[in-house]
């Protein structure tokens, strides 16, 4: 048991700021923990990690993290962490990011990388608003919510990332929520696991900006918020559209197999280095 | 309350023998541990933050230590 509750602090990098920079019961740092048991879970060593970051809340936490690590550009870490991934494949690449990053300025990259089937783990940790900022709206605040730049209620639809990543060709979507934090790390070793653009959504709070703003309470009210409205796909199953208006499904919820980009161009790199060495042959022989 | 307060300052000087122990100097007392906690385990002292009052109760679930944003609990049980 004390070994389990110290696994964390294993990857963590103490000498950096700690305590950590975010607010006062703030979900990321819990959707870190998870991501470190994920990886723990997995027993893979820390040079075979490559973490891979932008800029937000979110992309705080490469810093605190004891892995290859890279904090990048505002919205560009799945370009980043394809280069990475290209010079080195055999590095398990994780990309994990906010929704303002990888969907606003990042989205192109991020359909992209999921079309392209890029072997990286994308962990988008979802908290409906631009928390580091100052609360602007982002692309999934949803319909009718207050931010600080949509005091009148944000009028334009959201994105659901996960249906995004679905239909951009990613070959694992999986959501998952931090008050669940057991099961996100599951699917979040799942996520890792596989070959391919693996897409986990985390269901966040950002207490200090957007429920302030929508009048939602403390965080640990809203981390209920996410146990009272989370339905797992199992169940969501059995249900009709009407009684999952204001729910979220979670859980796996997309999973197939594809050939990946690594594969296809290793391929190509094998088909034309034994090309070239036959040719060489040939040449010395006559 | 002036209890509890002294509890904490004798344990702390004390061999650890709380079920789970709180690394005061990255608690932010977001107080997740104290509402999520199925056994009622922590109480807040004077400055919100937790404190194990009733250890004998700990089942050694892990929800605390999951959920704590701050890496702050650990788990004392061998």
């Amino acid at each position: 048991m004390d070994q389990m509750s110290n696994v964390t602090h294993k990857y963590l990098r103490p000498k950096k700021s700690f305590p950590n920079v975010w607010c006062p019961g703030c979900g990321i740092g819990i959707a870190m923990g998870a991501m470190i048991r994920a990886i723990d879970g997995l027993g893979l060593d820390k040079n075979q990690v490559a973490v891979v970051s932008g800029i937000g809340c979110t992309a705080r936490i490469p810093v605190y993290l004891d892995f290859n690590t890279l904090h990048t550009t505002h919205g560009r870490p799945l370009a980043f962490a394809t280069g990475v991934k290209l010079a080195n494949p055999k590095m398990k690449v994780i990309v994990v990011s906010g929704d303002g990053d990888l969907l606003a300025i990042g989205g192109n990259h991020f359909i992209h990388a999921a079309r392209r089937n890029m072997d990286i783990t994308c962990i988008l940790v979802n908290n409906y608003i631009y928390g580091m900022t100052g609360g602007q709206y982002s692309p999934t605040t949803p319909f009718k919510k207050l931010s600080s730049t949509g005091p009148y209620g944000m009028i334009e639809q959201s994105f659901d990332p996960a249906e995004l990543a679905r239909t951009a060709g990613a070959t694992f979507v999986a959501r998952g929520t931090v008050f669940h934090a057991s099961q996100l790390s599951r699917l979040m070793s799942q996520a890792i696991n596989r070959h391919g653009f693996s897409f986990v959504e985390v269901i966040s709070n950002c207490h200090t900006q957007y429920g302030r703003l929508n009048r939602e309470g403390s965080a640990v009210k809203m981390i209920q918020w996410q146990k009272d409205h989370a339905v797992p796909v199992s169940v969501a199953a059995k249900k009709t559209p009407e009684e999952l208006e204001d729910k979220f499904i979670t859980g796996v919820l997309y999973e197939q197999e594809k050939p990946g980009y690594v594969e296809e161009y290793q391929k190509i790199i094998d088909r034309f280095s034994r090309e070239s060495t036959e040719s060489m042959v040939r040449v010395t022989e006559s | 309350m002036a209890d509890i307060e002294q509890a904490s300052e004798k344990k702390s000087w004390k061999k650890r023998t709380d079920p789970v122990v709180i690394y005061k100097k990255w608690c932010k007392a977001c107080s997740i541990c104290i509402e999520m906690c199925p056994k009622q385990v922590f109480d807040t002292d004077r400055d919100g933050f937790p404190v194990v009052t009733r250890g004998m109760d700990c089942t050694q679930c892990s929800i605390c230590w999951i959920h704590c944003p701050e890496f702050a609990i650990t788990s004392n049980e061998k």
